[in-house]
């Protein structure tokens, strides 16, 4: 049953993907990537990650694509005109290299990944994931969680200081 | 257990999916979601692996992957909101200053 639902969730993942980047509206294309986030944090619910699925439903498809949305919506963009200044065989070149590397990466996970390792079960985790994952958080991890914070705070200065209007 | 072959094979695929993406796209902001699109097919890596390997160590991982996608977010598109308040245009061929 489980696997029942990764396989649709995968395959919902790929399909809007691919119609991500095949939208010439911008904001099709962003709508559409919200979904993608939504199946993804599915797909983080059935391999056990509760704590990340539901800060990429927060994080990503709540602040970052909101966000998205509200520059398109401000800088008032249409549809993608077709691109005249383009190699005609761009696209095809692109899908090839994108093929060829799928299938690297699929050799080197085969490879690397599923040879090496022997796929065994999954231990039942002995606590909640989100309260596992902020024991490593704030005792291993410390360092850099604070790091973030200070990289965050440049991020908001940057941002602010970048896209303010001139005087 | 079928889902680390699949999860890995589908972070490939989105990985792929995403990098075509930035390929063939001109406008800024489409390039940036497909950006996006790359780190979260990374994440879904990071987890599988996690669960994997029975440590969370990747997923704490994610959690960092997650904050610096949003601060890189948060600041490239300040960028694109000051280059188009220059160039009053989003097509990235237009944008060929640097080249020679």
């Amino acid at each position: 049953m489980a696997s029942l639902i990764f396989l649709i969730l995968g395959v919902l993942v790929v399909i809007s993907s691919l119609l991500v980047i095949l939208q010439r509206n911008p904001v099709y294309s962003a709508l559409y990537l919200v979904f993608t986030f939504f199946s993804m944090a599915g797909i983080f619910l059935i391999l056990g990650a509760e704590f990340i699925a539901a800060i990429q439903v927060i994080v990503y498809a709540g602040a970052i694509m909101v966000l998205f949305l509200f520059v398109i919506m401000m800088l008032n963009l249409e549809r993608e005109p077709e691109a005249p200044g383009q190699h005609p065989w761009q696209k095809v070149f692109a899908v090839f290299f994108g093929l060829v590397l799928l299938i690297t990466l699929g050799g080197a996970v085969y490879s690397g990944v599923l040879k090496a390792e022997p796929v065994r079960a999954v231990a039942k985790p002995a606590v909640e994931n989100t309260k596992a994952v902020a024991a490593l958080l704030f005792t291993d991890y410390l360092l850099p969680f604070e790091i973030a914070s200070v990289l965050l705070l440049a991020a908001i200065v940057g941002a602010i200081y970048l896209a303010k209007r001139e005087h | 257990m079928i889902e680390l072959p699949f999860a890995l094979a589908l972070s490939a695929v989105i990985f792929v999916i995403g990098m075509v993406g930035v390929f063939i796209r001109r406008n800024a902001i489409v390039v940036f979601m497909c950006i996006e699109l790359m780190l979260n097919a990374v994440n879904l890596a990071f987890v599988a692996l996690a669960r994997q390997l029975n440590t969370l160590d990747g997923q704490v991982f994610v959690f960092f992957v997650m904050t610096v996608a949003a601060a890189e977010v948060a600041v490239g598109l300040a960028i694109i909101v000051a280059l188009f308040r220059n160039r009053e245009t989003l097509n990235i061929d237009e944008f060929n200053l640097m080249k020679w």
